[in-house]
């Protein structure tokens, strides 16, 4: 296969010098792709289901909601009421004569229930397009009840991934500034965009808690409406997986004025600056201190750690393809530090200043991929002579089948990679699948034909 | 607790489904499709729809799921899908090389009105369908049936598309697979070949979603129905369809088009299912039944003597598709165990009526429901009002053996926490005496591991 479509073209391109970096992006999927992207829907419900204490009912079809049930292993410290899996499961006579009533019908009995403290509407295509007033029946229910009933206006077809992430934002938004009720301590952050996958979060809360500083609400990772709800009194936002959290950051900041900055906890590097960063932020001499201890201390067994692994792994070549380009520019960074070579990176979402940040940062000869395809990625994997893949579900199974050891970096990892520790279950990973013995019986020789 | 917030307390649900005991038409309509040689399924709607079911079927199978959209964009909502459409027809065929493209809609596109058939059509006029390549279409309202029935849709839409009497009678029988996994089509074609019956089994799944690994990706594996198979199909001698959901439309095309008459069976799960499939093989191809399989016949009735004792009275709750609910509840009572609650989102009077048949003087206290509102949810309340033994159904069943620490086999689609289940089949004798080990070992290692001490026992 390497054959492409000329509409596609634009959307491929391999790092050559430091002339200007070209690539297309930000554009809808060719009709007939076999895309791995998703819809907006998706975009909205993976960024809200963290929050453990609300009910998340998705108005529509069945599918919408099987599709979303408890796939992200996004851990909750206490209520699992996001785990289950709530729809107005919406049959032809609803399409014909309308949705509200069910949807009306599901909220009252979905609250009496389970008692919860605010309950997201999710709305998909087929609602769209029938016209049910979703905002209408929230208010109503809203006030009859008297929680936070929030619509979720994310019919799939208005666009992919990233436009839902900015709709789910946009329900945030409207919690934010209702309650003043958690006690400040004297260092305030938000963590804006980690989900707490395998118990990231956990481990992200525990540094910076020992540096002396509190997380007022963390969204939407293990989050509570009422956290979130006092998020607006935070000192700072701390942003990672900036695709689907900047907007709410940049609103936080206009309306709240509270500043923000980018962060990544992948790799050392990265997880040590967004300590750093934090720290200069408060202009304390404290703070920093902490944090230098912090790292040193993490780092002093981690780094012999790696170079164990960087010797083993030296020469081997990676792929990455993976929803948000910014989690990309931490993988090729941490890859590079246990002796990995990125030869193909891509991103299903990413824009032009993620790709320039990518092209700067890879080495010659790189190909970055905008929207890709399994066709696209087998070919480019073969013809770099990558040996690891790191990707989520859709592609495991091409890089196993292409002999290609596979890392999930995506809603199916079963380590947590993000912190120091996370580096370390990283290499572990990245070792241990392009290393595994299984390798040696397949005739690899075939690939190259 | 996972489920911590669900009580025993039933109020009447009219509107609100939880933890739903079924998913959507699409896909079954792209698994169906996956099984015809050659054939790219093709999602007619927004892109998160084909994104999810190629997902659901990766996380199934463990293997790459290929499948296309014509992602809708806001455009495409307002003034149709059309121009979507006739675009990704030439855009896969000239990329993705297909024999076969087979569309099946959405909820979204079947509100808005596209009509597949003209679609279709009007790509072919403009010349967008290579000579000898073909465009089948099926359609798959979300809000209608379940997965269940995009399944059949499909398997209906392949027939029609192709099936031709040519007048020329041959002596094949056209066996369809019913929604099971392909190590069961890879069963189902063993035994015919062992009864010495040629059949075309449509759709066949093996060789597809079992693919070995070979250091290639191939786009289109070397399983999967034969086109020329199901062209032949029209001039078979006799249609054995297996399970009523999952075949019944497909067969009633067949016969309206080409006049094969059929026969419905259910899926060969359990002894007297699988009796039936073999005397129907029998019986259509004229052939007796060769000592090998009434061996495979008697080791799985000797197994269950053996072990008869650890399954009597055994209470079991179980979900799923009514197609594999009804054998299974049939093998279940026939080895004298207890299924007690059944749960199926899947609608169809049948389902009741057949219950009601296997189970109202054998087992009176079971409770069973299926359609609206019968969902995983209303199952674990049944269960908190009386406890079960086993649980048997798909991988949404784990929150509640967790919780309530009740043994659990797995079967039927979703499973996407354990593998096992697209290489050893669950139809057949075999597959039976496969489920019955399955049954055995959670319902012993239960024992082995609470029993009080001087009930520990080595041999069992």
């Amino acid at each position: 296969m390497s054959q492409f479509l000329t509409e596609r073209l634009s959307q491929i391109a391999t790092k050559n010098g430091n002339e200007y970096f070209k690539i297309a992006c930000s554009k809808p999927s060719l009709a007939g792709s076999v895309s791995q992207r998703a819809c907006v829907f998706c975009g909205s419900r993976v960024v809200l289901y963290p929050i453990a204490d609300a009910v998340h009912l998705i108005h529509g079809p069945v599918g919408c909601a099987v599709y979303t049930w408890d796939i992200r292993g996004a851990l909750s410290s206490g209520p699992e009421l996001h785990r289950n899996s709530f729809t107005t499961d919406l049959r032809e006579k609803n399409i014909i004569f309308g949705g509200e009533k069910k949807l009306e019908e599901s909220l009252n009995e979905l609250i009496d229930k389970y008692q919860p403290k605010a309950a997201f509407v999710y709305s998909t295509c087929i609602v769209g397009v029938i016209g049910d007033d979703v905002e209408a029946i929230c208010r109503k229910v809203s006030k009859a009840k008297g929680i936070d009933v929030l619509p979720v206006m994310s019919e799939g077809f208005q666009g992919s991934k990233k436009d839902g992430y900015k709709i789910a934002c946009e329900a945030l938004s409207k919690l934010l500034g209702t309650s003043d009720s958690i006690k400040l301590g004297k260092y305030n952050i938000n963590i804006l965009g980690d989900f707490n996958l395998a118990g990231e979060l956990w481990m992200l809360t525990e540094y910076y808690q020992k540096m002396g500083i509190e997380l007022l609400a963390t969204i939407t990772g293990d989050g509570r409406i009422e956290k979130i709800r006092n998020a607006h009194r935070a000192s700072l936002n701390v942003v990672q997986c900036s695709g689907s959290m900047m907007h709410l950051a940049k609103h936080m900041k206009e309306k709240y004025g509270i500043p923000f900055i980018k962060v990544s906890y992948f790799g050392i590097e990265d997880m040590s600056d967004a300590l750093y960063e934090v720290a200069n932020f408060f202009k304390s001499n404290e703070l920093l201190e902490k944090a230098t201890q912090l790292v040193r201390e993490e780092v002093k067994d981690l780094m012999p750690a790696l170079v164990e692994y960087k010797k083993k792994l030296e020469g081997k070549k990676a792929a990455i393809y993976v929803g948000g380009a910014f989690k990309a520019i931490s993988l090729v960074k941490a890859l590079r530090l246990i002796g990995v070579k990125t030869v193909v990176v891509g991103s299903q979402t990413g824009n032009k200043d993620d790709y320039q940040l990518l092209a700067d940062l890879c080495d010659e000869g790189t190909i970055l991929v905008d929207d890709s395809n399994p066709n696209e990625l087998s070919d480019f994997v073969q013809k770099t002579g990558a040996h690891i893949f790191i990707g989520g579900v859709k592609e495991r199974p091409i890089a196993h089948k292409l002999g290609l050891g596979f890392c999930d970096h995506n809603h199916e990892r079963k380590e947590a990679l993000a912190g120091y520790e996370g580096m370390l279950n990283f290499a572990q990973e990245i070792y241990a699948t392009a290393c595994s013995p299984v390798w040696q019986f397949v005739r690899k020789e075939e690939n190259f034909r | 607790m996972l489920l911590r917030h669900t009580t025993d307390e039933i109020k009447e649900r009219k509107a609100l489904t939880v933890n739903p005991a079924k998913t959507c038409q699409p896909v079954g309509a792209m698994y169906a499709a996956l099984g015809v040689h050659g054939c790219l399924p093709h999602s007619h709607g927004s892109q998160g729809c084909c994104s999810y079911h190629r997902s659901m079927l990766t996380r199934h199978y463990k293997e790459p799921v290929m499948a296309s959209t014509s992602s809708f964009t806001e455009g495409s909502s307002v003034f149709g899908g059309q121009s979507n459409l006739v675009q990704a027809i030439n855009n896969i065929f000239t990329i993705y090389n297909p024999d076969i493209i087979a569309i099946h809609s959405t909820c979204l596109s079947e509100t808005i009105g596209d009509d597949l058939k003209q679609i279709s059509q009007k790509a072919k006029e403009e010349g967008k369908v290579p000579e000898g390549k073909y465009v089948v279409y099926a359609n798959t309202p979300s809000y209608v049936g379940s997965h269940v029935t995009g399944y059949a849709n499909m398997v209906k839409g392949f027939i029609r598309s192709f099936a031709i009497n040519t007048g020329k009678k041959t002596k094949k029988i056209n066996v369809l697979s019913g929604w099971v996994e392909p190590s069961d089509m890879r069963e189902m074609k063993r035994l015919s070949e062992l009864m010495k019956v040629e059949i075309i089994l449509l759709p066949d799944t093996s060789d597809v979603l079992d693919a070995p690994m070979t250091g290639k990706h191939e786009m289109y594996p070397k399983g999967g129905t034969k086109l020329e198979d199901i062209v032949e199909m029209g001039n078979a001698k006799a249609t054995l369809g297996l399970g009523h959901w999952c075949t019944n439309d497909a067969a009633i095309q067949l016969e309206n088009t080409c006049k094969v008459k059929f026969t419905i069976e259910e899926l060969p799960i359990g002894i007297r299912a699988t009796d039936r499939y073999i005397q129907a093989l029998s019986r259509l191809g004229a052939v007796s039944v060769p000592q090998s399989i009434t061996d495979e016949r008697g080791r799985l009735l000797d197994m269950i003597t053996d072990m008869h004792q650890y399954l009597a009275g055994k209470r079991v709750a179980l979900w799923g598709d009514p197609d594999i609910l009804i054998p299974l509840t049939e093998f279940l009572v026939d080895m004298e165990m207890k299924p007690v609650y059944i749960v199926s989102g899947t609608p169809g009077k049948r389902f009741m009526k057949k219950m009601e048949e296997l189970l109202s003087e054998k087992i009176p206290e079971a409770k069973f429901k299926n359609g609206l509102n019968a969902d995983m949810y209303l199952m674990h309340q049944w269960i908190k009002q009386q406890g079960v033994d086993l649980l048997i159904g798909n991988t949404y069943g784990k929150y509640i053996s967790r919780d309530d620490g009740i043994p659990f086999v797995r079967l039927g689609f979703p499973t996407i926490d354990r593998v096992g289940h697209s290489y050893f089949p669950t139809a057949g004798y075999q597959g039976a005496m496969r489920l019955l080990e399955k049954i055995l070992n959670v319902l012993l290692d239960k024992q082995d591991a609470e029993c009080p001490e001087e009930k520990f026992e080595l041999v069992m």
